[in-house]
């Protein structure tokens, strides 16, 4: 079958890879350029844990065409940290217990970094509807919740004991 | 033969491209075409894509709005122009489905989805539909529904709607079980114009309670040249299940359906009392 | 969170270097930077992607598979059927020696449930593996169904699971449940005040777990085959796949540990043995992913349960006697219901001290998708039934739910049913904390009570225990029987041999020993008897709004109060 040619910048490279013309985002990035911070948890938009940013916008990559990011600016939780330093929402989902399992853990930085990016001081109701569309079956989603208020208060945790 | 891609420069080509080949699929927001591309429901054929512009196009300024068919629910929350359409483009799906998900699309979703489609039912929208090469032909959106099933409408270029007058006049509801976002038991829009004192024009639309979104002609009759008092509200209420045929599905049974629709029309239409 | 210290202080150690403490967890870096490292998460070079087609039908014989089209079917490397598998049946306990293999990896002459694997394609994309397995034909001839487990028991019921010829999983190769006798609960019935009884229905959960479970199997040196796998259980499945594709355990490598969410789901290696026979046969690695569809339809929930609990209870609020009878729906296959039978049965009756206990877990097979584990399975559905039976109790004999639990929980000290005695036992306290959090008021007498003390003596005896023959398989009118003779008091235990039944074993099955043995149990030396006398009951009210119809009582309730409902009728 005849490959197309997909080229856009991941985590600020430029990357470039063949995929199949109806290949989804995901494919394309799990299996054509080895990113597998985005998962596939359902491949149907239910469940949030492929979500990426797309030119800054939080998009499902499970049901994004790949051919149709050509020349996009594509980030994912892979590339949230910068270098050594943890993005403060990643400080913030340790700190907070916010991963049980994990798996949902991608999905849940992606949108929340998609609403401190336009958002840096979002009400509880504005976190739990950002991350409405990000299933969790693990933490019960109060840690989570906690953790993106508190990364956007910009102020370390308060330790339990 | 595999999926096949291909790319539309303007809606005149697409549409052409959709007439000459049954198999070719109109890829919109992809939130539903893209899911049965990934299960296997989608396996040969072709998906087309649409460049042009005017697609994705608003024209909000006046009393007509006119807003192209792969404009997304998130662009109408983003414009302020729009507010009175604000709660039902809200009320799909999760911010990343939001951001995808297109009005054109939408008017194809099938029960329990089409929230806003219920919306611009009781707007009186009218749908721009294009039959082949050639300019758009309008058509009243309960029609377009009617016929949706036949297939008949290939390319939908846009929508046409009035601004109601009066942003309180039209209201929108839509009820689930997860929340803040979950599919459909049911939703329901009301237009009432003049509802602060004498309704005019009535418009009631309800999604989830039968096989496309549909209008409540018994509450309309019963509203129709009164004024939103109990009375009125009660004939509503006592009109709200005339013609509705829910389905059984995972979210609800068709007797749950029933059973709480008159409640929630009555709340929606006692908010304004 | 709060620790209360002050409860079982001398049975703590304080100084403990983790529980009590924040410490953090050794994956979270990974899991906050997406690199954990999850089964799927590996790069393979030419690696191949598996589905499989599935049964329409809930139960159908299969007459015809035509998978010639999808042989000439772009990307396609490889179909595998039934016969290709080498070990085409199996049952996950066969690696303890429980249980008989009923299940095949790939459906061959049957199908048993709606979803039931039938072919494997192996393509070079996962778009040409479903593309090709539309063009896969099956042709079935479709059978009766059932899907209630008390209509599977019925005479003429159709038959589920071949291996299991009574519709029920077989209990130490003689019953058709499993039983536990501990006293006479028909005498304490007889001499009950009150006797209450209910049915409680709770339906299959799906574990839902994010990641859905999938595997990649792929060929290494000296002839092994590593395998990322999602399994919870990392060497259960191993022993599984071994079993099934035929190989030396030592020729499978298994990498895991890092699973998305499980909570029961993924023990079942769903996807391991194809994973592993399609790298076999391929030479490449293979890849094979539930989709969410099939995790949520086929990937074997926690299996409903039908539950009937009689209670007889004296007028003081001490509950005599407990009746219980349940059914696992096991699905079509056996996976792990057998075990959570076992488990029900150890945790009956509850945390309580009953003198008479008497319970049948039966496991049923039905045309639904075999169930499996799932957090507490076997034990919280009854919990479930049990607290609720507990509150019905209650309000039977005019008590405060709460000092209705502390009157008959356990005490350090008491012979639990299932005869061992009950150690560090905490109900009474568990409970009085509770109504304080609620600030639910219960007496000072109830306040005092404590689980140290009060247990053991005449609550450690173990009382005389009829025991009968009922649910002999292959003998229906053994189902309702009386005792056929009576174990004296004291009797620890009937000491069962019992050999692993391996498909296809030629040599001579255990036979159940013919005399039981009886092993006297002494309890230690006796404390004196609970001080705890619960207020008087209140002469029992008659009911606000008469209970719906109970069903026919047997003749032998003498004038007991009956309170009993039927639950799961639904308006339609
Ligand atoms: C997780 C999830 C949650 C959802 N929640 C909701 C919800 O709460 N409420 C709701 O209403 N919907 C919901 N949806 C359904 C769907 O996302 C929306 O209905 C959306 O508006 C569909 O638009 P789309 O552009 O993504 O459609 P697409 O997937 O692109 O297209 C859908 C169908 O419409 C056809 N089509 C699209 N545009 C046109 C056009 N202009 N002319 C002709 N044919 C066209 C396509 O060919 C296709 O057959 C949800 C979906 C998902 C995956
Ligand atoms: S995998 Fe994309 S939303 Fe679940
Ligand atoms: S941590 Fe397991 S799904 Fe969220």
């Amino acid at each position: 079958m005849a490959k197309v040619p997909v080229q856009f910048r991941l985590n600020g490279s430029d990357r470039a890879a063949f995929a199949d013309p109806a290949d989804n985002l995901l494919t394309v990035l799990r299996r054509g350029l080895n990113d597998f911070g985005p998962k596939y948890g359902c491949g149907q938009g239910t469940c949030g844990t492929c979500s990426v940013l797309i030119d800054g916008e939080l998009r499902l990559s499970c049901l994004t065409l790949a051919a149709a990011c050509e020349g996009a600016s594509i980030e994912t939780v892979s590339g949230m940290a910068d270098g050594p330093n943890l993005h403060p929402l990643q400080n913030a989902f340790m700190e907070h217990f916010a991963a049980q399992c994990g798996f949902c853990t991608p999905g849940m930085l992606t949108a929340a970094k998609a609403l401190l990016d336009r958002n840096p001081n979002p009400s509880r109701e504005e976190v739990i509807d950002a991350i409405a569309g990000n299933i969790c079956r693990c933490t019960g989603y109060e840690p989570i919740i906690q953790a993106i208020l508190s990364a956007a208060r910009g102020m370390p945790a308060q330790r339990r004991s | 033969m595999p999926l096949a891609l291909r790319v539309a420069q303007s809606l005149s080509e697409a549409a052409g491209i959709l007439a000459a080949d049954p198999r070719t699929r109109l890829l919109s927001g992809g939130t539903l075409v893209m899911r049965d591309v990934n299960e296997g429901r989608l396996t040969d054929g072709t998906l087309l894509r649409i460049t042009d512009p005017a697609f994705r196009q608003m024209q909000v300024s006046g009393n007509r709005i006119e807003l192209g068919a792969g404009v997304t629910m998130a662009a109408i929350l983003a414009n302020r122009e729009l507010a009175f359409l604000h709660a039902p483009a809200r009320a799909v799906g999760g911010p990343a489905i939001r951001n995808m998900a297109t009005i054109g699309g939408n008017l194809f979703a099938e029960t329990p989805y089409g929230d806003f489609t219920v919306a611009l039912l009781a707007l009186d929208a009218q749908v721009m539909v294009l039959a082949g090469y050639g300019s758009a032909r309008a058509m009243p959106l309960e029609e377009f529904l009617a016929g949706r099933a036949r297939g008949e409408a290939r390319l939908v270029a846009g929508i046409q709607l009035n601004r109601p007058q009066n942003a309180a006049d039209f209201r929108f509801l839509k009820v689930s079980r997860v929340k803040p976002k979950g599919l459909s038991v049911l939703s329901i829009a009301t237009h009432l114009p003049g509802s602060s004192s004498r309704i005019g024009q009535a418009r009631v639309a309800y999604g989830a309670m039968g096989p496309v979104p549909m209008r409540a002609r018994g509450v309309e009759r019963a509203l129709e040249s009164k004024a939103l008092d109990a009375g009125a509200i009660a004939a509503a209420r006592a009109a709200a299940l005339e013609g509705v045929a829910p389905a059984t599905d995972a979210i609800a049974t068709d007797w749950y359906r029933r059973e709480v629709l008159p409640v929630h029309l009555v709340r929606l239409l006692g908010e304004r009392a | 969170m709060e620790f209360r210290k002050d409860l079982f202080q001398n049975e703590r150690d304080d100084n403990l270097n983790v529980v009590g403490k924040g410490v953090q967890r050794q994956d979270m870096p990974g899991h906050v930077t997406g690199r954990s490292p999850f089964f799927d998460d590996h790069a393979f070079e030419g690696l191949l992607h598996l589905k499989v087609v599935r049964s329409p039908h809930h139960h159908a014989r299969i007459r015809r598979i035509d998978t010639s089209a999808a042989e000439r079917a772009p990307g396609v490397k490889r179909i595998l059927r039934g016969a290709d598998v080498p070990v085409n049946k199996n049952t996950l306990l066969s690696l303890i020696n429980f249980g008989k293999d009923d299940e095949p990896t790939l459906a061959v002459d049957k199908v048993r449930y709606k979803g039931e694997p039938i072919v494997a394609i192996i393509a070079e994309s996962e778009a040409q593996a479903l593309a090709a397995r539309a063009l896969v034909r099956v042709e079935y001839d479709p059978l009766p169904t059932v899907f209630d487990v008390e209509e599977a028991l019925k005479p003429g019921a159709p038959l589920v699971n071949d291996t299991y010829p009574g519709n029920t999983f077989e209990y130490h190769e003689k019953y058709d449940h499993q039983k536990l006798r501990f006293g006479d609960v028909e005498r304490g019935f007889s001499m009950a005040e009150f006797i209450v009884e209910d049915r409680y229905q709770m339906s299959p959960i799906e574990h839902a777990p994010t990641e859905t479970n999938g595997s990649i199997a792929a060929p290494e040196q000296n002839d092994r085959f590593v395998v990322h796998s999602c399994a919870q259980g990392l060497f259960f499945s191993l022993g599984t796949a071994a079993k099934i594709v035929n190989l030396d355990s030592n020729r499978l490598h298994f990498i895991g540990g890092t699973v998305g969410g499980g909570f029961g789901g993924k023990v079942d290696s769903l996807t391991e043995p194809l994973s592993i026979l399609g790298a076999m046969m391929t030479g490449r690695p293979v890849r094979y992913v539930l989709d969410r569809e099939e995790e949520m339809l086929y990937g074997s929930p926690r299996g409903a349960e039908r539950i009937y609990i009689k209670d007889g209870i004296a007028r003081d609020g001490r509950i005599l006697a407990r009746h219980i009878r349940s059914y696992f729906d096991a699905g079509a296959y056996t996976r792990l219901s057998s075990y959570a039978a076992i488990k029900c049965t150890a945790h009956l009756p509850g945390p309580y001290t009953i003198p008479n206990v008497a319970s049948d877990i039966y496991v049923v097979y039905t045309n639904r998708c075999p169930s499996t584990a799932m957090r507490g399975f076997g034990i919280t559905a009854v919990d479930f039934a049990l607290e609720v039976h507990m509150d019905k109790g209650a309000e039977a004999c005019g008590m405060d739910p709460m000092e209705f639990r502390i009157l008959n929980a356990y005490r350090d000290g008491d012979m639990k049913a299932h005869r061992r005695v009950a150690k560090n036992t905490a109900l009474i306290e568990c409970v009085q904390v509770a109504a304080e959090k609620a600030r639910w008021p219960i007496s000072e007498e109830a306040k005092r009570q404590s689980s140290l003390t009060g247990g053991g003596g005449a609550r450690a005896e173990i009382p005389a225990t009829p025991i009968d023959e009922n649910g002999r398989f292959g003998r229906p009118d053994t189902r309702n029987g009386r005792s056929t003779q009576t174990l004296p008091a004291g009797t620890m235990r009937i000491p069962m041999t019992k050999q692993p039944i391996m498909e296809g074993s030629t040599d001579n099955r255990a036979k159940p020993p013919a005399v039981p043995q009886y092993e006297p149990y002494r309890p230690a030396s006796a404390p004196p008897p609970p001080a705890y006398q619960p207020p008087p009951a209140p002469a029992p009210a008659p009911a606000a709004a008469p209970p719906p119809a109970a069903p026919a009582a047997p003749a032998s309730q003498h004038g007991a109060h009956r309170f009993s409902s039927i639950f799961g009728t639904r308006r339609r």
